[in-house]
C-alpha cells in the first residue's frame, strides 16, 4: 500500500491509467478495496498502471479536493474523462467496465 | 473536536443557540436547539438556503462563531454571489478563518457503484471543516442531493442517520436544509432522522400575492410559537416578523398631544388624545379623513416630533397640493426631515412586505407619530383575518414603541355599517373617530363624532365641520326643534334667529321712543304745575304781604292812641303807618 502524505502529485508518469484509491485507514471496506484493485490492475493492466492510496483519514482536504464523498472510491483520473468508482471493488465486472478494461481476461 | 459547553443555567432548560435572524428567536424563545440538528423545509424558492445561511454569518458576526457551510447544490463562488446583495462578505469570512465553505459536487454520470461503501469521506471533509476553524455551527444545503448522487439508498439512510448523530457528538449546532416532498415534509423524509427541531418553511399565493410563512413543526424538549408565522426576504435578510407580543404590558403616557384641529380638541374633556395611543378616523367616501390625518401630521411637525406618513392612495406630490388647497402647507416639514410620505399602492406588496416596511422605515426613521391612510385598502391585498392580524400586530408594535398612531379607514355607508371597520380594528385602538356624511334635503354636510375615547371623557354631540380654506374647522352645534342642525338648514336657522333679532331691536326702540314721549309729556305737564304753583304762590305771598302791613299798621296806631292817653297828643294817626 502506498500511501502519500504530501500533496497530490502531478502525474508525470506516462502510465495509461492512473487510478487514486481513497480509502478510510483500515476498515474493512477499504482494506478489501485496496486488495480487489491491486488484484484487478496486476491481472488486467500490469505496467500499463498507476495506483496511488490515500487514506483520507490522514489527509482530510484531499477529500474535498477530489470531491470524495464516499469511502472507499477509487477515481481514474486517466484515460478521462475522469470517473469515480465507489465501493469495496468486489464487483469486478462493473470495476473492469467502469476502467474501460475489457474484461476477457487477457487484455496483456 | 471542538471544545464546546452548554451554558451554564440555573435550571435543566434546553439551551438554544440563538440564530441572530429577526424574529426568529422570539419564535423559538432563544434560538434552535444548541448542538444539535435543525430541519428547514419548503418548496423550492422559500429562502432556505438563506436561511441557513443567515444563521452562520450572524453567527459569526454577532456572536462570533465559526460557521461551516457544506453546499450540495451551489458552488461556493455562486453562493458568495448571491448572498452579495444581502450584504454578506462570504469570501472575507473565509479568509478570516471564520467560514469554511464545502461545495460537494455529486454527478451521478461520474460515479460507478462497485461494492460496498459508506460516506464515510462526507464526514471526514465536514469534520475536518469544523476542526480547521472550531465551528460552532454547520449547515448542510441540500443533503438530498445525495440521493441523486448514489444509488443505494438503505446506505444512504443509514449514513444520513449517522451523520446527525454525529453532528450531535460533536456538539455543533446544524441547519439541514431539505426540498418539501409530496405529503410529507421532506422529499426523503429527512423528518424522520432529525427530531429535535424542524422548521417549515412555505411559499403561498393566494390572489396573486405571496405570502411565505414559516411554522415550527417542532421542537422538542421546549415551548414555542405555534403558528405560522410571515416571513420576508429583505435587503437585510430573512426576517420572520412580526411578532405579536403576547402581553399586553407597554407603559403608557399621560401627556396629551392635539389633534391638530382645535375644535376637535375642545371635544375631549382633556383637549386632545394621550400620546402614545392609537386612533381611528372611519367615515364614507369623501369626508376628509385624509384632511383630518394631515392635519394631525401637521400638527405633530409643529410640535417637532417626526412623522411618517403612509399614503396608500396618493403619492406625496399629490398629498401635498390637496393639502395645500386647504391651508395645510406640508412641503416644508417634509424638507426639513420632520415629515416622511411613504406612498404605495396596496397591491404592491404582500400584507407582510408592508408590514416589514412600516417597521423597516420606523426603525430608520424613528417617528413619534405614525399615519397610515387608509387601512381599508389593505384589504385588497390580503383576507380580512389576515388584514387583521397583520393590523394587530402593527398597532401592537406601535403602541410598544410608545408611537402615536393615526389610522384611517374607508367605511362603506351602503350595507348600513357604518361604525363597523371591516378590519376589526376597533377594539385595538383607543380613540376612534367617525366622520359621516349627514345627508339633508337636496345637500350633503360632513360630521364628526367620537365614538370611543379610552380614558377620558368627550364630547356626545356630532359636530358639523367644514373644510376650509384654514383647515379643517369645526362649527358651533346649532340644535334646532328637531334636533342637530346642519348645513342650510343651519343657515335658515340663523337667518331666522337674526330676523328676530331685528325685530326684537325694532321694538325695544320703539318702546324707547314711547317712553321718551310720555317722559316729556310728564316733564311739561310738571312745568305747567310748577307755574301754576308760582303764581298761586305770588298771590299768598301778596296777600301775606299785606295782612302783614296791616297788622303792622294796627300795632303802631295802637301804640299811638295809648301815648295820647297819657300826653294828649292830637288823635290823628300817623299818616305813615297807615299806607
Amino acid at each position: 500500500m502506498t500511501t502519500t502524505t504530501a500533496e497530490l502529485p502531478a502525474s508525470p508518469t506516462e502510465a495509461d491509467y492512473v487510478l487514486h484509491l481513497y480509502i478510510t485507514g483500515a476498515t474493512p471496506n477499504s482494506m478489501r478495496a485496496v486488495r480487489n484493485i491491486k488484484e484487478i490492475c496486476e491481472e488486467h493492466l500490469a505496467g500499463r498502471y498507476e495506483l496511488l492510496i490515500i487514506d483520507i483519514y490522514q489527509q482530510p482536504q484531499l477529500a474535498r479536493q477530489e470531491q470524495i464523498v464516499a469511502a472507499p472510491t477509487l477515481v481514474r483520473q486517466r484515460p478521462l474523462p475522469r470517473r469515480q468508482l465507489v465501493g469495496d471493488l468486489s464487483n469486478r465486472a462493473a470495476v473492469l467496465i467502469s476502467l474501460g478494461v475489457p474484461s476477457s481476461g487477457n487484455a496483456n | 473536536m471542538p471544545e464546546y459547553k452548554l451554558a451554564p443555567t440555573a435550571l435543566p432548560q434546553l439551551p438554544k443557540a440563538l440564530t441572530g435572524i429577526d424574529g426568529l428567536d422570539e419564535i423559538t424563545e432563544g434560538g434552535l436547539p444548541l448542538g444539535r440538528p435543525t430541519l428547514v423545509c419548503g418548496s423550492a424558492g422559500c429562502g432556505k438556503t438563506l436561511l441557513g445561511i443567515e444563521f452562520l454569518v450572524r453567527g459569526i458576526i454577532d456572536y462570533n462563531e465559526p460557521g461551516v457551510l457544506m453546499t450540495f447544490e451551489e458552488t461556493a463562488d455562486e453562493l458568495a454571489a448571491n448572498v452579495t446583495s444581502l450584504g454578506f462578505d462570504l469570501k472575507a469570512m473565509q479568509a478570516d478563518k471564520k467560514l469554511r465553505v464545502d461545495h460537494v459536487h455529486i454527478d451521478r454520470s461520474e460515479i460507478e457503484e462497485t461494492g460496498e461503501y459508506d460516506l464515510e469521506g462526507l464526514f471526514i471533509r465536514l469534520g475536518y471543516a469544523i476542526d480547521s476553524i472550531g465551528a460552532k455551527r454547520v449547515m448542510l444545503d441540500t443533503i438530498e442531493a445525495l440521493f441523486s448522487g448514489f444509488p443505494n439508498e438503505a446506505v444512504l439512510r443509514s449514513e444520513i442517520r449517522r451523520l446527525f448523530r454525529w453532528l450531535k457528538d460533536k456538539g455543533v449546532t446544524t441547519i439541514i436544509t431539505a426540498e418539501r416532498g409530496e405529503g410529507t415534509l421532506t422529499r426523503q423524509g429527512l423528518e424522520e432522522y432529525v427530531s429535535d427541531c424542524v422548521i417549515l418553511l412555505d411559499n403561498r399565493v393566494i390572489d396573486q400575492i405571496t405570502t411565505r410563512r414559516l411554522r415550527i413543526v417542532k421542537y422538542r424538549g421546549t415551548t414555542h410559537g405555534t403558528n405560522e408565522y410571515p416571513y420576508l426576504i429583505t435587503e437585510e435578510g430573512f426576517s420572520v416578523l412580526p411578532i405579536t407580543s403576547l402581553k399586553l404590558e407597554h407603559t403608557v403616557s399621560n401627556e396629551i398631544i392635539s389633534s391638530g384641529v382645535p375644535g376637535l380638541d375642545e371635544m375631549f374633556t382633556r383637549r386632545g388624545w394621550y400620546k402614545g395611543s392609537s386612533i381611528l378616523i372611519t367615515g364614507t367616501a369623501g369626508t376628509a379623513k385624509t384632511t383630518l390625518a394631515a392635519s394631525f401630521a401637521l400638527e405633530a411637525c409643529r410640535r417637532g416630533e417626526r412623522c411618517l406618513y403612509f399614503a396608500f392612495e396618493e403619492s406625496p406630490a399629490q398629498l401635498i397640493r390637496n393639502m395645500r388647497t386647504v391651508g395645510l402647507d406640508l412641503q416644508p416639514f417634509v424638507d426639513q426631515g420632520a415629515l416622511i410620505i411613504e406612498a404605495s399602492r396596496p397591491t404592491l406588496n404582500g400584507l407582510e412586505r408592508h408590514l416589514v416596511t412600516v417597521h423597516k422605515l420606523i426603525k430608520e426613521h424613528e417617528p413619534q407619530t405614525v399615519v397610515i391612510d387608509p387601512i381599508s385598502n389593505l384589504v385588497s391585498v390580503g383576507s380580512l383575518s389576515e388584514v387583521r392580524s397583520m393590523l394587530t400586530r402593527l398597532i401592537d408594535f406601535l403602541k410598544v414603541s410608545n408611537i402615536t398612531a393615526l389610522f384611517t379607514a374607508l367605511v362603506s355607508a351602503r350595507d348600513g355599517r357604518m361604525e363597523m371597520t371591516e378590519e376589526g380594528v376597533s377594539s385595538l385602538v383607543d380613540t376612534w373617530i367617525s366622520v359621516r356624511d349627514l345627508e339633508g334635503i337636496g345637500e350633503r354636510n360632513r360630521g364628526l363624532s367620537i365614538l370611543k375615547a379610552r380614558g377620558m371623557a368627550h364630547s356626545n354631540q356630532v359636530r358639523e365641520f367644514l373644510v376650509t380654506d384654514n383647515g379643517i374647522q369645526l362649527l358651533d352645534v346649532v340644535i334646532g326643534p328637531m334636533g342637530i342642525i346642519t348645513g342650510a338648514s343651519r343657515l335658515t336657522q340663523r337667518m331666522q334667529e337674526q330676523a328676530q333679532l331685528v325685530a326684537q331691536q325694532h321694538e325695544l326702540s320703539r318702546r324707547d321712543r314711547e317712553l321718551e314721549r310720555k317722559r316729556r309729556v310728564l316733564e311739561a305737564t310738571i312745568e305747567n304745575l310748577r307755574t301754576e304753583f308760582e303764581s298761586v304762590e305770588e298771590e299768598l305771598r301778596q296777600v301775606n304781604n299785606e295782612e302783614h302791613a296791616r297788622h303792622e299798621a294796627l300795632s303802631s296806631k295802637r301804640h299811638t292812641m295809648g301815648h295820647s292817653l297819657t300826653t294828649n297828643t292830637p288823635a290823628t294817626p300817623d299818616p305813615q303807618h297807615s299806607a
